[in-house]
Parts: structure tokens; sequence; C-alpha cells
């Protein structure tokens, strides 16, 4: 019914949802908040990838790697300054701060870029492609899946094998008793943001690469990456990828039968599972 | 006598505009072991909190050796060398056994007699069932893993919050069976205890609360029963 081109087409689509999600999963693993501004701050990445590219005419890949630390800085200040004073017992006023936040990045990047759509040049790789069997691939959708894989491995690693990680699961477990261990929450939170937004800047990176972006498509991209967090099960961070790579591959199939049925086949694929299994895929057992 | 390693006085707490505590005082000597015993709703965690930076203090001081800690956010006072052994043991449910007692030493990491290795000598069970949930583990073992938590830090005071809770007797007494070791690592300690008898056979000194307010102190062999009983319930007579 689909062809394997297509199967595969949606695979690798789906590590680039996966890499707008993950830094999504991250900090509401840790600190059980929805940043709706996630979607904006990748978008935001993507300008900066762009502004170091243009100004020191390097190559993206190089300009993102700059921009990583930058991100880094980011969160930690948006953290610290900003969202630590409104995480509290209600959920409601770090959901509406994000959401305030995501109008000004909008706005600002508007002010500074226009309206008109831009693209990140990687150059020749852009074009590139590798044949497996019959499937023809281009690189640039292989680098993002493989990127995803390690990304989503990497936070694993740091999650489950590293002091910090421990530090992360127990702050998340409960803030007040980890406190009584000598961790500070809220320089754990400022952590786990500015990682994230190490994340987003590697999804803006190929976000850039592959189609043009303008500062008004954020919100659409969170809601890929929101998809595919819950598609996982809240939490989980192979979830996560899971999740973005039936997002994608939905969105291929649906447009293979009908290219104006893309974006609702993801959306509707988002609907069932969640039907068949309210809780995501990979749920937590603790929650 | 010495400096006391820990000293409160005329501590008070409230939460919202209920008052927990009304000018206590306590004083812990190097060394020793201190009871605080008292019915439920006495105050006694509200003072463990309080001393540890979770309650916020409304008048009174806790001096650490000397130095006054009043105050200082939760983390710091852990840093300072008081670590605590919260009531409900309040393992970490996404760490195994192992993760959980080496979150003690997540922040303090000092040399000193407690490390794994002692630990798991002290408690040989949790060895066994290093790589489990702490929430997986029997009552007395969670425990035993929140003692083993606490001890990681090689605290200078240790404070327990009602060890012997919902645990059985023979249960209680494997675990006060720890109590020499600590002491001879060198930690002070404080222990509240709703078990009476347990709380006068381990402390060297015995505070009696009720109401937010210390009722009666003294070393246990000085305390009659009949004034325990009045300190605990209020005076009949
Ligand atoms: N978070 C809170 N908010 C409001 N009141 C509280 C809170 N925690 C405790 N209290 C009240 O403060 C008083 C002292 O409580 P505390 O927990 O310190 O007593 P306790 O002696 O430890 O009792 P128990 O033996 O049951 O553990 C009680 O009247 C209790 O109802
Ligand atoms: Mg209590």
């Amino acid at each position: 019914m689909f062809s394997l081109d297509t199967i595969v087409q949606g695979l690798l689509l789906g590590g680039l949802y996966a890499l707008f999600a993950a830094g999504l999963s991250l900090v509401f693993g840790i600190m059980r908040l929805v940043n709706l501004a996630h979607g904006d701050l990748i978008v935001l990445g993507a300008y900066l990838i762009l502004g170091l590219g243009t100004v020191t005419g390097m190559n993206p890949f190089v300009a993102a790697l700059i921009a990583m630390p930058l991100m880094f800085g980011l969160g930690w200040l948006l953290q610290t300054r900003l969202l630590n004073r409104v995480l509290g017992e209600d959920i409601l006023p770090p959901l509406l701060v994000t959401f305030g936040l995501s109008v000004v990045i909008q706005n600002g990047l508007l002010a500074a870029f226009t309206a008109d759509s831009r693209k990140l040049a990687a150059g020749p790789v852009e074009s590139a492609s590798v044949a497996i069997g019959p499937v023809h691939m281009g690189v640039m959708p292989v680098l993002t899946l493989a990127t995803a894989v390690a990304v989503i491995l990497g936070l694993n690693l740091l999650f489950y094998r590293t002091a910090l990680g421990r530090a992360f699961r127990a702050t998340s477990d409960d803030a007040v008793t980890a406190q009584l261990m000598g961790i500070r929450p809220q320089r754990i939170f400022a952590m786990a943001t500015g990682i994230a937004l190490v994340v987003a800047a590697i999804a803006a990176l190929y976000l850039g690469t592959r189609a043009n972006f303008d500062p008004s498509i954020g919100p659409a991209r969170l809601l890929y990456a929101f998809e595919a967090v819950i598609i996982g099960g809240l939490g989980s961070l192979w979830g996560t990828l899971a999740g973005g790579v039936v997002i994608g591959l939905a969105q291929t199939m649906g447009a293979a039968v009908n290219p104006e049925w893309q974006i609702l086949a993801g959306h509707v694929a988002f609907v069932l599972i969640l039907m068949v299994r309210p809780r995501g895929l990979f749920p937590r057992a603790i929650d | 006598m010495s400096e006391p390693i820990l000293s409160v006085s005329g501590l008070t707490a409230h939460y919202g505009d209920f008052q927990a505590l009304f000018g206590v005082d306590v004083a812990l000597e190097q060394g020793e072991v201190v009871a605080i015993i008292g019915a439920n709703g006495a105050g006694k965690t509200t003072l463990m909190r309080a001393i540890t930076g979770i309650a916020r203090v409304s008048a009174g001081r806790v001096r650490l050796d000397g130095r006054d800690i009043t105050g200082t956010p939760a983390p710091d006072i852990l840093m300072a060398g008081i670590a605590m052994v919260p009531e409900g043991r309040r393992l970490f449910p996404s760490l195994s056994v192992e993760e959980n007692l080496l979150i003690g030493a997540h922040a303090r990491r000092i040399q000193g007699h407690w490390n794994l290795e002692s630990v798991y000598r002290l408690f040989p069970v949790l060895r066994e069932r290093r790589d489990h949930p702490g929430t997986a583990l029997s009552g007395g073992q969670q425990q035993m893993v929140a003692i083993g938590r606490a001890l990681m830090s090689n605290p200078r005071v240790l404070l327990c919050d009602e060890l012997s809770l919902g645990l059985a007797p023979v249960v209680i007494r494997e675990i006060y069976a720890a109590f020499p070791e600590i002491r001879a690592s060198g930690a002070s300690i404080v222990v509240i205890e709703q078990d009476v008898s347990q709380a006068l056979k381990v402390a060297d000194y015995v505070h009696c609360m009720m109401e937010g307010r210390i009722t009666l102190s003294g070393r246990p062999a000085e305390l009659s029963r009949d004034a325990i009983h009045d300190a605990y319930f209020g005076a009949t007579h």
C-alpha cells in the first residue's frame, strides 16, 4: 500500500520531530513544566545560527556548535531569572509566562528579521543522497535521524548514568527531600532548561537546513513536539523518539495518499494512539 | 560544660496563622543522643523541619557549634553537617537502593567513616538489594536506606524523625542496633520517638513535647513514668 520509500521518508522526518520534542520532554520530565515557547526557542536558535553564519561566513554546522553554548546560557538565564519565580504548586502561572514568552520571541524576531522566510544553506550536502538497496535517502534526513537517536541516547546516559542525572531524577521525585541532600532544585532546573535549549539549537540546525522558516512557525513545531511527547508517554525519552517517528510516518503516509492530508494525518495518528493508549506508548511507572 | 554542637533557643514556628512551636529550647552535646518524645501533633517534626531549613522560623535561634544558622536554606544546612532521616523515610522512587544512598553524598562529599561500603556493612541486606527500586523494599529496609542515605554525607548531627513508625518491634530493635556504630563514627544524634521505652533506652537526654512546647526534660534515669505520662498527655491532677 505504501512504498518502502514513503516509510523510510516518514522515519527520517520522525527524527526531526523527535529533536523538536526532546527538549520539551526533558523539561517536563524534571520540573513538570510545559514550555509553550519551546517551538519559538527553536526558531530563535535557527535565527541565531543564521546570524552567526551571516556575520562570520561559517557553515551552519559550525555556527550551530557555537550556538549551542549560547543557547545553554540563554536557557540558564531564562530559568533562573524568570521561570523559577513562577514554578510552584499552581501549574497555570508558568504556562501563562511561557505563552507570553512565545509571543515576545515571535515579535522580537519579526522586528529584527522581518517576516521574510529564510533558510540555512548547508552547501552540497543538502542535495547529496545515499542509496541503500532500492531506497534513495537524502544525506540530511539520515543525518537528522541519526542525530535524534544520538541526542536521545546521550540524554538517557546523562539521566541514568551520571550524578547529575541522579540529581535530576531525585529532584523530579521530591524537590523538598532533594534539598535535604544538599541539592538546589533551582540550579537543577536551570541546568535542565540549559540542556533543553542546547537540544533546541540542534533541532534548529536541521529545521533551518530542511525548509524555509520565518518568525511565526514556532507554535506549529511546538504542536508536533507536543504530540510526540504525549504519544511516547510523558517523561520517557525513548518514548519521545518513538512519538516523533509515529508523527513523521503518519504525515508522509498521509501525504502519499493525498498531499493535502499530510498535517491532518499526523494529528489523526495522535488521537488514535491516545484512544488506544491514553498514557502513551511508554508511560513512566510512577508519576 | 562545653559548647553544645547543636542548640535551639526560643524557637517559634507557624503554619500560616497556626502557631506550631512556642519558644522551644533544646541542646545537643557533642557525641550525645537526645530523644524528643510527644504525642501526634506535638510539633516534633516541625522542630526538625525548622532546624533543617525546610520550615521557616518565626523567632528564636538555631546554632551549630556556636554559629548561627537560623534561616539558612536547607541545602546549606546539609553542607554545614546536619543530615536528616525524614518522617516517612521519603526515599526517591525513581532511584535504586544504591542510588538513594549515593545521592546522600551528592553535595557533601567528605572523607569520613561513612561510604557505600561501610553503610552496606552496617545494613548487609541493602547490599543484596542494591539494584532494586528503593520503594520496593520492606518498611524496615526502607528505613535502613533512609538512615544510610543520611549517613553518606558523614554528618556531624543526625536527625531521625520517628524511625519506628509502622515497624514491627523486632525490626525496630534491628534498626536501633545500628546506633552504637553511628555514635562511634562521631555523629551526635537527635531522635524523635513515639515509642517511649525505646527513646529512654537509646537517649542520654530526653525532652517531652506537647502542643508546641517542651513540657519535661531530663536524663532517662531521672524521669519517672508518671512525670512522662503527664508531660505527654497533659497533667490530669
Ligand atoms: N504543613 C502544615 N500545615 C499546617 N499545619 C501543619 C502542617 N504540618 C503540621 N501542621 C500542624 O502543626 C502541628 C505540629 O505538627 P508536627 O507534624 O510537627 O507534629 P509531630 O509532633 O511531628 O506529630 P506526629 O507524631 O504525628 O508526627 C500539628 O497540629 C499539625 O496539625
Ligand atoms: Mg512528626
